[in-house]
């Protein structure tokens, strides 16, 4: 039931401090003033935590079971990093910086801190998502080859394996996108990106470890490649969570990495966001990133908007600060040793999981089974389909009533039937055990059963809900009538 | 082995994990990677127990000032009003915090239903039909709609008001130009700071996709909508950047006929967290909802008849049509939209009204003190709960000087508007009080 139908006239949840003030006229035109309130719901104190905690119990959450949804690093989410960010939710963006200088440093030394990771020069803070940060990338790109009067460049490379947000970014930012095709081994073609490679390439885009949870290992060459025909490598910091401590992506030659707090620095998903996606870039960007940019003078931590070349503002005042407070808690916490460890035990787990449901499930581009892969892996259900009819999707379901999350289905595209497994390091091998003898007994219903998979979930809140009807006549918001 | 609270692996794990697994060691997996970097050479820290780690937080925090302890006259788009104890708690439940977008709409009906509420919420205020999931904030969600409005009327050319926030405007310009758009601006009249609606009726030309105005405006005061929809052709979208709590007691944009509604969301229960995270919402007609940006939750019925909630229409959105989606936003800003929705559920059809108001009385009272004062309002147009005052030339370092008082008086708008040297734009709030204005009054003669 939504909460408007449990809404009764004259029903509240909130009181108000008497202010002292008498009420005042305020000489608006009549016919700019509401003739009928907006239709809030009118509930007391406790309908609105009725309402709320029976809404909380039908998800999954990390902290309810396992969530390994593939490039989406569903790690623990550490209760610490909640409590210190209430430190500072009551400040505004606009108070004198003497007033707001432990949040100003916080800003500086976290951004230190990444930078020191990511092998940068320097960076922002500003975008508030990955997506927001490869678009503030691909437009300090743009800004860096008009600058220097390149004007032929009207292209961005982009693997047919990447992120759907990779080829959107490079388009909003004005850019052509070619997708370039894998190599058998799914990774970049060296020969396929040479072939492209010209003066009319302005970036290549590439996840590394990429999303088939392979690393890259011709980078350096592609860096070099990428470089000597003028275009520049822009690092998709969805998976740096297999390499922290191991090796920085401006070392392996990108020149603009994004970031994904949300995801390597355990700042929460929250249904979908807030995130935070700052951009690191080496030396020869750094006049381009948007403003306002966290410094440092002497002992006063400012925020710089005199950035000669700027591409401007991606947002209002200085990005998800409540985000940024979470991950600095949490970089604090771990140290290079404890980060270091995460992404080794990250890859530990995807690899020990993956050879848990070796011969039941084949991974994409390992046909012996024996390729180490980095924090997560594609299993490919196309075999399952032809032998049983049983789709991805049937099995997604069907983890659903054993109680786990479903993992990454249909992506990466190039890999029929996907399911792309992502562990994190915050899962324990007992958990792990579990979800692998649930595969393995999915696969056996599949077998003597299918029935049970196309009918699944049945343990859920709700069944296989009817989308098709929903995108065709949408219905998108409660009225009385529906 | 040093032991991390994050990381179960005991030793006999990892023994018997890397023995399933065939290899000795776990360097035997990173074969793949060049070794650019050892983690000894790496300049940071190592780790910290939990009670340190607090003990820095802390330390940190203790070098801010918070609004908590201030008298705030501080507004321009984030707002210090009151949030309800219930509304932190219950956006705090880790099933809302710890979940994700909601891929698997059999286990994220919560997620799912709290979005869809929100949706239905923000029409309300808008008067629209369609509210997407959220945007990151108002300044891209306002980009946002401009990228929508010329997809809408495929001209290459927008206008906006000089009167919209000057950080949403540099944020529009920063993400429309790249594709070729071109921005045009429209003055604001002097007098009244309302947009210049006879200015921008002359603007009209055939290759003008769009225009944009903020309700209440940058400096406050509210916009005729009537008067705006006139001067613009039918058929060039119409935007609104809107303060959601002033939508509770002006007509909707909806009303007048705007095209697309957004606006900053964080007045609605979420905290000013130094700007971010607040989040922008996004709605529109339903003959544009395939254009729309954004994740939307639509309702449905599962196998067994029940109702259930499902991501709609995603074949707008880059995971499926990729560089031709119609944005790039994948991560929004869910949870600040559902602690907003938890907020307007608690304060009710009443209670939104309440609170506009007072933070409106609070504005008057103040307007008329300060013209007591000598302090004379800057424009004539009528206003909610934001007004800008000639404060005088040496504002700015009053401002600084009152904030060591501990009041955070009016913000100088020439740190945002240099050609605005000497006036200052005040906010209040339904938690001004009258001694709060009697103290910033003495701070400011």
């Amino acid at each position: 039931m939504t909460i408007f139908e449990k809404s009764s006239s004259g029903r509240r949840a909130y009181t108000l401090p008497d202010q002292g003030i008498p009420d005042q006229s305020l000489g608006i035109e009549d016919y700019l003033l509401r003739k009928e309130k907006a239709n809030l719901p009118e509930v007391s104190e406790l309908d609105l935590v009725r309402h709320y905690t029976e809404l909380e119990a039908k998800n999954h959450s990390v902290d309810k079971g396992f969530y390994p949804l593939g490039s989406c690093t569903m790690k623990y989410n550490p209760k610490l990093n909640e409590d210190m960010a209430a430190l500072f939710r009551y400040l505004h963006p606009y108070q004198p910086e003497e007033t707001i200088q432990g949040a100003l440093r916080l800003m500086y030394e976290l951004k230190e801190l990444l930078m020191e990771i990511t092998g940068t020069d320097d960076m922002t803070l500003v975008p508030s998502a990955g997506a927001h940060g490869e678009l503030t990338g691909m437009l300090i790109i743009r800004a860096y080859h008009l600058d220097r009067g390149d004007t032929k460049r009207d292209k961005v490379i982009v693997p047919d394996s990447a992120h759907g947000t990779n080829p959107a970014s490079a388009a909003m930012a004005g850019y052509k996108v070619l997708e370039l095709k894998s190599s058998e081994e799914g990774l970049v073609d060296l020969k396929e990106l040479e072939k492209h490679l010209d003066e009319t390439v302005a970036a290549i885009m590439l996840t590394n470890p990429n999303t088939l949870g392979y690393f890259e290992r011709d980078i350096l060459k592609i860096a070099e490649m990428a470089h000597e025909a003028g275009a520049l490598l822009y690092y998709d910091g969805a998976n740096l969570n297999a390499v922290m401590g191991k090796a920085r992506p401006g070392d392996m030659g990108f020149d603009v990495v994004h970031l994904n707090l949300h995801k390597t620095f355990s700042t929460p998903h929250g249904m979908g966001g807030p995130g935070s996606g700052p951009i690191g870039v080496k030396e020869h960007l750094k006049d381009f990133l948007p403003v306002p940019v966290v410094r440092k003078d002497g002992e006063r931590y400012y925020l710089d908007y005199d950035v000669p070349k700027t591409i401007g503002m991606m947002r209002a005042f200085y990005g998800n600060f409540g985000v940024l407070v979470k991950a600095y808690t949490y970089i604090l916490t771990m140290g290079k040793d404890g980060l270091t460890k995460a992404s080794e035990l990250a890859v530990l787990n995807a690899n020990y999981l993956k050879a848990l449901l070796r011969g039941v499930y084949p991974v994409a581009y390992d046909p012996d089974g024996k390729r180490p892969c980095m924090h997560e892996f594609v299993a490919d259900g196309s075999k399952l389909l032809k032998e049983t009819g049983i789709k991805t999707l049937d099995v997604a379901k069907r983890l659903l009533d054993y109680g786990f999350h479903a993992p990454t289905v249909y992506f990466p595209l190039i890999v029929p039937e996907a399911l792309m497994i992502e562990p994190t390091e915050t899962e324990s091998k007992e958990t792990l055990d579990a979800f692998a003898d649930a595969m393995k007994e999915i696969v056996k219903e599949a077998r003597e059963n299918p029935e049970l998979l196309k009918g699944a979930p049945r343990n859920t809140p709700v069944r296989r809900l009817d989308e098709a009807t929903a995108s065709r006549k949408p219905i998108v918001r409660w009225t009385p009538e529906n | 082995m040093k032991r991390y609270p994050y990381l179960p692996h005991t030793e006999q794990d990892i023994k018997e994990m890397l023995e399933t697994i065939g290899v000795s060691s776990i360097e035997d997996l990173f074969v793949d990677v060049p070794k650019t970097i050892s983690p000894e050479e790496l300049k940071i820290p190592e780790s910290r127990d939990e009670f340190t780690v607090k003990k820095i937080l802390m330390g940190l925090a203790r070098e801010n000032k918070t609004l908590d302890e201030m008298r705030v006259f501080l507004g321009a788009g984030i707002y210090y009003r009151f949030i309800p104890s219930v509304v932190q708690h219950l956006a705090s439940k880790p099933g809302f915090v710890t979940a994700y977008t909601p891929y698997q709409a059999e286990v994220s009906q919560g997620t799912l239903q709290a979005l869809f509420e929100y949706q239905t919420m923000i029409c309300e205020l808008t008067g629209m039909e369609v509210t997407n999931a959220s945007m990151y904030d108002g300044a891209s969600a306002l980009a946002e709609a401009m990228l929508m409005a010329v997809r809408i009327s495929k001209k290459p050319k927008v206008i906006l008001s000089k009167a919209v926030h000057p950080e949403y405007i540099r944020t529009v310009e920063t993400y429309v130009k790249p594709q070729g758009i071109d921005v045009e601006f429209v003055d604001f009249d002097e007098k009244t700071g309302r947009t210049d609606y006879e200015a921008l009726k002359k603007m009209i030309s055939e290759d003008v996709g769009g225009v944009a105005i903020q309700q209440p405006n940058f400096f406050g005061v509210v916009e005729d909508l009537k008067a705006a929809r006139e001067a613009i052709p039918e058929k060039v979208p119409f935007v609104v950047a809107a303060d959601p709590i002033a939508l509770a007691l002006l007509e909707p944009p909806g009303s007048f006929g705007a095209d697309i509604v957004v606006g900053e969301g964080q007045a609605l229960g979420n905290f000013p967290a130094l700007g971010g995270p607040g989040f922008g919402f996004f709605s529109t007609r339903m003959k544009h909802i395939r254009t729309m940006p954004g994740r939307l939750i639509g309702e449905t019925k599962d196998v067994d008849g029940k109702t259930g909630y499902v991501m709609i229409l995603q074949t707008r959105e880059q995971h499926i049509r990729r560089s031709k989606a119609t944005s790039n936003i994948c991560s929004n800003h869910a949870h600040s939209a559902v602690m907003a929705a938890i907020y307007m559920s608690a304060l009710g059809k009443e209670g939104i009204v309440e609170v506009a108001k007072r933070s409106a009385n609070a504005a008057h009272y103040l307007a008329a003190a300060l013209k007591g004062k000598g302090f004379d309002l800057t424009f004539s147009g009528p206003f909610l709960f934001e007004f800008v005052f000639n404060a005088g030339q040496d504002y700015e370092k009053k401002w600084h000087d009152m904030a060591e008082k501990g009041i955070l008086g009016p913000l100088p708008l020439e740190r945002l508007m240099p050609e605005m040297k000497g006036k200052a734009l005040a906010a209040t709030t339904e938690l001004t009080t009258k001694e709060d204005i009697e103290a910033l009054l003495e701070a400011i003669a």
